[in-house]
């Protein structure tokens, strides 16, 4: 496989400035993103878009964080029995179904391929001005369909997150049986649907390749979503040993 | 005069294209309609409540007698009403789109589409809320905090079924516009300055507005997750909220093992941030004014910013004082507590700055002005009773008294309305080209100022006594007969402060189209939304330069090369 440029090495291009000073910036209100062949702007337009996609980090994270504070606090609730006068915890611990650890591999394997299409694409990027030169046709190189298998895998993660719910409701566990699989449910669910919404993000980068073939746009939806993936890859993890070793 | 010469980028022409624009400056304009028209809601039905505390039986034209759970109802959509689609919307959705950008040299918002979205979100939040009004039952009972099991049973009164529901759904769309909302304030103060904006030379408006939108980040999202929970507590059988064996209506609840504290905690980790996101914005606006019309720097402009910074980050560490009376560990209310009194630090700084701002100033007592002055004044009013209150052996006596509603209603509504009323007046050139009157503005401003007073400070007095709160009706309780003319003259006072309200009403109506025209600059003022409307600018200088010695004129713009206008 070719060696992938280290994201550092291509994507800092160390002109453009932080607001304030270097070059004038005044306006390039384009619209999220109508306008812009300029390089200067890609750039500000991928660190415009990072800068967001990593302040939906924080708010996604802290709603979890509320999530599992609740969690914790319900685990340790309980009330007085009066007849026998002992304090009675209500919390049953529940038992996860073993297909989330093909889960877990498959999102894992996801964020894998998602990186792929994210450096291939940069790659591209970081060509794209030799290739515009006449004379210059460097060899066309053929990648793996990243994004696609990228897609299958997610797909495959909430199909099998489905699959979870299917294998506990057979067991009768349901949102209202016991304070534990409620929380199973709220916290699966609330990732699936956030997982989802990078699902619809990355089938809009898709439908550009296909439609647009406006790439500068396109790297950027891949690589926003590439950081947004990751960070959910990681936000599974943490509900999984929370649900696993918090019972 | 207004920058309608600046061509419309962005949008989409025709009808369409202007109602869904993504202008900030329309944006703006669409927020501060928004909460206009529920400010109007909101006091309507709180002339309806003064009326019905002091004349419990008299019937109202179209309405009949107000019964007890419409009191109920009409306490808490007040409450909804006034904190969310005002006291969040007006300072921060209408005054920060439209003046943020402007304030920092952008031409847009980062996210103009986002930004768009955030208000058509808020406002179907606004729709969908008033809608409880409509439904069977009508709108929701449990006060705007909801506490359970009262908000988590919807057999528990009327209200509690459709319009319950009803208002967490207003309140989800709420949280996810605002959400969306403060990453559109952040991005565009970090990524859209223009060069030579650097942080330290904004304008502390702009301060007020970037801390605000982070508290919001964290702060929504929290109270989304609470509602999530309740609603599955109202529908799906969970029980996070509600405790075991609670009888309502005679039969007991399937529910078990929750915790009506829980909620409380997530609420008010919310809930209280959420006084800071309403007064930040009218802070720096005050800031921003006193300065302007004192023809002075600002005293202290890091001071402030730091100050800012550390309310916003001590706001998250109190909420525990709204819950001394729920049966929280006595330890932790005294954590909650001394944090509460730290908050004090900051506040003080900030008042003392706004003092020396003033100090030896040449003051213009514009419009904008008294309004600014009146901010300092009611937020040093309603804040000495905050380290009263902080007090967990008082807050027990003082808690369900009116006087934690004289206390939030003067440091949070009334002083962050009257900064919307500086906002307004000072920026109104920019918006719609011409001025308010301002004699009409003088009257306004003394009946506001004057009646806030008069409703909230003998409020104080009626909660030393011992007066209740958000109950109905208790004018035939005993011990508080001699409370009664006290409610009478409040009411009374509301009703005047109310009607002069229309003043306002008719100012800013009349002024958007017969009002003087304005100049470019009118207030002499040096930020950049006050210079001609240019495709590149610099930023040479910070914010406050009023009367800088040696330097050639009075006051000098923010803006490279306009130095001597």
């Amino acid at each position: 496989m070719a060696r992938f440029p280290r994201s550092d090495e291509i994507e800092s291009p160390g002109r453009i400035d932080h607001g304030g000073s270097g070059i004038p910036r005044y306006g390039g209100g384009d619209g999220d993103g109508d306008s812009g062949d300029a390089y200067p702007d890609y750039y500000q337009k991928l660190r415009r878009y990072r800068l967001f996609v990593f302040l939906v980090f924080i708010a996604v994270f802290i709603f979890f964080t509320a999530l599992s504070s609740a969690y914790i606090i319900r685990r340790g609730n309980g009330h007085l029995d009066w007849q026998t006068g002992a304090f009675v915890r209500d919390w049953q611990p529940l038992t996860l179904p073993p297909i989330l650890l093909v889960n877990t591999l498959l999102l894992a394997l996801s964020s894998c391929t998602l990186e792929f299409a994210r450096r291939n694409l940069i790659r591209q990027i970081a060509l794209a001005p030799a290739i515009a030169i006449p004379g210059i046709a460097p060899e066309k190189k053929r990648s793996a369909p990243w994004l696609t298998l990228t897609l299958i895998l997610g797909g495959g993660f909430l199909a099998g997150q489905l699959l979870a719910w299917e294998q506990l409701r057979a067991a009768g566990v349901f949102v209202a049986t016991n304070p534990s699989s409620s929380f199973f449910y709220i916290l699966t669910a609330s990732h699936a649907l956030h997982l989802a919404g990078g699902m619809l993000a990355l089938l809009y980068a898709a439908s550009l390749s296909i439609f647009s073939r406006k790439l500068e746009r396109e790297v950027v939806v891949v690589d926003v979503t590439s950081w947004y993936w990751h960070f959910m890859g990681l936000l599974w993890i943490y509900i999984f040993l929370l649900l696993r070793f918090a019972q | 005069m207004s920058d309608a010469s600046r061509t419309d980028r962005g949008t989409a022409s025709g009808i369409l294209g202007r109602v869904f624009s993504r202008d900030h400056r329309v944006i703006g304009l669409q927020y501060f309609f928004l909460s206009l028209t529920a400010a109007l809601v909101g006091i309507a039905l709180s002339a309806l409540m003064r009326f019905h505390l002091v004349w419990p039986g008299a019937s109202l034209p179209f309405f009949g007698a107000i019964k007890p759970e419409q009191y109920l109802a009409m306490l808490t959509m007040h409450g909804t009403l006034m904190i969310f689609f005002v006291l969040t919307t007006a300072p921060q959705g209408a005054f920060g789109n439209y003046f943020l950008p402007l304030q920092i040299g952008a031409r847009e918002m980062a996210f103009p589409r986002l930004n768009m979205l955030s208000f058509w979100f808020t406002l179907l939040a606004f729709l969908v809320l008033l809608s409880a009004f409509f439904v069977s039952g009508g709108a929701p009972i449990s006060g705007w905090t909801h506490y359970p099991p009262l908000s988590a049973v919807p057999s528990a009164g009327p209200g509690q079924g459709t319009g319950m529901d009803l208002w967490i759904a207003s309140i989800g769309l709420f949280c996810f516009a605002s959400v969306l909302g403060s990453i559109n304030f952040i991005v565009t103060v970090l990524d859209r300055r223009a060069p030579g904006m650097t942080m330290m030379r904004l304008p502390l408006t702009v301060w007020a507005w970037f801390i605000t939108a982070i508290l919001s980040l964290l702060a929504f999202t929290v109270l989304h997750a609470a509602i999530l929970l309740l609603f599955l507590d109202r529908h799906a059988g969970t029980s996070f909220f509600v405790p075991e064996g609670v009888v309502v209506n005679g039969s007991v609840l399937q529910h078990s093992g929750g915790s009506p504290l829980l909620w409380q905690h997530l609420f008010w980790f919310f809930g209280h941030p959420e006084v800071y996101i309403a007064i930040l914005p009218g802070m720096g606006l005050t800031s921003h004014l006193l300065s302007t019309f004192a023809r002075k720097p600002v005293f202290g402009y890091r001071a402030m910013v730091y100050a800012m910074m550390a309310i916003g980050a001590l706001g998250f560490m109190v909420w525990g004082h709204h819950m001394f009376v729920s049966g929280m560990n006595p330890f932790a209310a005294f954590a909650f507590s001394v944090m509460t009194m730290v908050i004090g630090v900051p506040s003080a700084i900030k008042t003392f700055n706004w003092l020396g701002t003033l100090w030896r100033g040449s003051i213009r007592l514009t419009v904008p002005m008294m309004f600014a002055i009146g901010f300092v004044s009611v937020f040093v009013t309603g804040g000495l009773s905050g380290p009263i209150l902080a007090q967990p052996a008082l807050d027990m006596y003082l808690h369900d008294t009116y006087f934690v509603v004289a206390h939030f209603h003067l440091i949070m509504g009334v002083a962050a309305v009257l900064g919307i009323f500086a906002g307004t007046y000072f920026w109104f050139p920019k918006m719609f080209g011409r001025q308010m009157n301002s004699t009409l503005g003088y009257l306004h401003f003394w009946i506001t100022f004057v009646g806030a007073y008069a409703i909230f400070l003998p409020m104080h007095f009626l909660g030393m006594a011992g007066h209740p709160r958000r109950y109905s009706q208790l004018t035939d309780v005993h011990y508080l007969q001699a409370l009664v003319p006290l409610q009478r003259f409040i009411t009374l006072a509301a009703f005047v402060t109310i009607a002069g309200q229309a003043i306002f009403l008719v100012n800013l109506f009349w002024s958007m189209r017969r009002g003087q025209v304005a100049e470019t600059n009118p207030w002499e003022a040096t930020t950049l939304e006050w210079g001609e409307p240019t495709d590149s600018l610099t930023v040479a200088r910070g914010a406050y330069e009023f009367n800088v010695p040696g330097a050639k004129a009075e006051f000098l713009p923010q803006r490279e090369g306009q130095d001597a206008s």
